[in-house]
């Protein structure tokens, strides 16, 4: 199977990274490349396995229900673009 | 004193031969000197480390001592350090000041280990070379027209160049055995879950695991005692009793059995690197171990397994850098997704990008099961390929990387080729096993060879006392390049 440009515009969109309109072609060539590698794991014959999800078998811990964390928002908006009065700044989502 | 050991520097200090300051003064100095031809380090804060050193030396003067008080190291620029900044290698992170500690970084601040500085890195983790950093791409100080090996080159360039004495890595698919190799010293990937990842820069969860990189399997051992343990703030971290990874030097070989995979010497290993890790062998079987054929015969789809599990938790991991939090944010943008696609696009580099696209399609509706869902099937196969290895064996080994440090530039235009200078180190992130990379030897243009020894699951201290009574009985852990003459 291989990509078309509309492939590549459309990942590039689901994974919200910009590709330029003369950066497409090259992106195909390689994610293609990559793709055609990766291919040959089609073959093989894996009815009956259980999909290996981790590296090791752990189950998810739980924790008592508990205030843990100090809050520390104003150290962390101090590394954020654009911040104000404790919040972060985008462009106006809803009019 | 920069061939020193740890335990040498060690010994150094609490006979107080010399102070914390004076040790880290003499490794900064040395970075200043080297680091303009290697770019091992992105930051190197002077001011930082000698107020480290100085505390250091203050705790010692109240009575504290320990294996690591006042002994310099440099951490892979992955890790979190509070005050630092920490780049990934990236420029999506090229003006992020860490706001905590990685739980690496914090053991090794309790243990009054001083940083150095943090190490250049292929960008988050991604690259076998060293070169996809947007810092640069890092030289091998045995022949600066040659790769360090990748991710963790700087780690590498700066141990091999007596830089730093040690280092911290992280190995995501061959991250700290193939630059150890590549580089000609000692490193070692614990099996998944020793070592926490909290504060340690995402690639792709079910395989990242930081470790130790020094000049010997002992300094590994010291190393390792310090950075792992529990950590609840890591979810996959493992709950198990605290373990002395020294206990093991000193046992003698006698008996021991290497398993020698059949897949891992067929053709596609440089002739050099055949002759070192067969002489290792010979060597090995003088020592008392005897060494019994295996096989892993899926271990030929790990690469391929490897780059549709890896790309897939890439794309989710780096979801979090929407230039809106931390990090990069495009100068110019319209609307929010706009702001979103450009600061990605922009704070970015190539091979991250090319991996997040993979990723992303393979996660994608339609191919989730055809791809990533056969993926972790097949890593099932492989993982129980070691198991059934290790009823016959106590230990794997073989070649770490095909071939030794090749040229900068050589492989970076073929993505595929790159990816396969990992394929003898995948398998075993794959299966979540502990992994080390000796030097065994030098190829005929004088460049290091490494050893790949594969160990059961947590089997540490045992690989470590193997690795170790092989460097008691040779000497090519001590070789160093000329630069560091």
């Amino acid at each position: 199977m291989s990509l078309t440009p509309d492939d590549v515009r459309r990942i590039a969109r689901l994974a919200r990274i910009e590709v330029s309109p003369a950066e497409v072609e090259r992106t195909r060539g390689q994610l293609n490349d990559i793709l055609g590698f990766i291919e040959q794991l089609q073959s093989v014959d894996t009815r009956d396995i259980e999909p290996m999800s981790h590296a090791v078998d752990v189950v998810q811990r739980l924790r008592e229900d508990r205030v843990t964390e100090a809050d520390r928002h104003v150290v962390f908006q101090a590394i954020a673009p654009e911040t104000e009065g404790g919040l972060y700044l985008v462009p106006k989502v809803i009019e | 004193m920069i061939h020193s050991s740890l335990k040498e520097l060690s010994a150094a200090l609490a006979a107080r031969k010399l102070s914390a300051v004076e040790l880290a003064s003499l490794y900064l100095d040395r970075i200043d000197a080297l680091n303009p031809t290697l770019n091992a380090f992105i930051t190197v804060d002077r001011d930082k480390t000698l107020a480290m050193a100085r505390d250091a030396d203050a705790r010692r003067a109240k009575g504290e001592s320990g294996p690591l008080l006042g002994v310099p190291l440099a951490h892979k620029d992955i890790f979190c350090a509070e005050g630092w900044t920490t780049t990934c290698g990236s420029k999506m992170l090229a003006n992020f000041v860490a706001p905590y500690d990685a739980c690496v970084v914090e053991r090794f601040k309790a243990a009054g280990a001083v940083t150095l500085g943090k190490c250049n890195m292929d960008e988050f983790a991604m690259g076998s070379s060293n070169e996809t950093s947007f810092f640069g791409a890092v030289k091998n100080p045995w022949d600066t027209a040659r790769v360090p090996g990748g991710s963790s080159g700087g780690s590498a360039a700066a141990i091999a160049a007596r830089l730093a004495p040690a280092a911290t890595g992280t190995d995501t698919g061959g991250s700290i055995r193939q630059p150890a190799a590549l580089c000609g010293f000692t490193g070692l990937k614990p099996t998944y879950g020793v070592v926490s990842r909290y504060g340690m820069i995402a690639f792709a969860s079910s395989l990242d695991q930081g470790g130790p990189m020094a000049k010997s399997a002992e300094d590994c051992a010291l190393l390792l005692n310090a950075m792992a343990g529990f950590d609840a703030r890591d979810s996959t971290s493992l709950e198990r009793a605290v373990e002395d990874y020294t206990r093991a030097l000193d046992k003698p070989l006698a008996g021991l059995r290497i398993g020698l995979p059949k897949e891992f010497f067929g053709a596609g290993m440089d002739a050099d690197v055949r002759s070192a890790v067969e002489a290792a062998l010979a060597e090995y079987r003088k020592l008392g171990a005897a060494t019994v054929e295996v096989s892993l015969p899926n271990s030929g789809l790990s690469v391929p397994a490897y780059y549709v599990i890896a790309p897939a938790e890439a794309s989710s991991n780096l979801s979090r850098f929407d230039g809106v939090r931390y990090g990069h944010r495009a100068a110019a943008y319209g609307d929010l997704n706009d702001l979103y696609c450009k600061s990605r696009a922009e704070g970015f580099g190539a091979e991250v990008k090319r991996r997040i696209l993979v990723g992303t399609y393979v996660l994608s509706h339609g191919y989730y099961d055809a791809y990533y869902l056969q993926a972790q099937k097949i890593r099932r196969l492989i993982a129980a390929d070691f198991a059934a290895a290790y009823e016959t064996c106590d230990v794997i080994m073989g070649p770490t990387s095909p071939s030794t440090a090749f040229r900068l530039g050589e492989k970076a235009a073929d993505p595929v080729q790159m990816y396969l200078s990992d394929i003898y180190t995948i398998a075993v992130n794959l299966a979540g096993l502990p992994g080390m990379s000796i030097p065994c030897g030098f190829d005929r243009g004088g460049l290091p060879v490494g050893l790949q020894l594969i160990g059961g699951w947590f089997d540490e201290a045992r690989m470590l006392g193997i690795a170790h009574q092989y460097q008691l009985a040779t000497d090519w852990h001590q070789r160093r390049p000329a630069l560091a003459a």
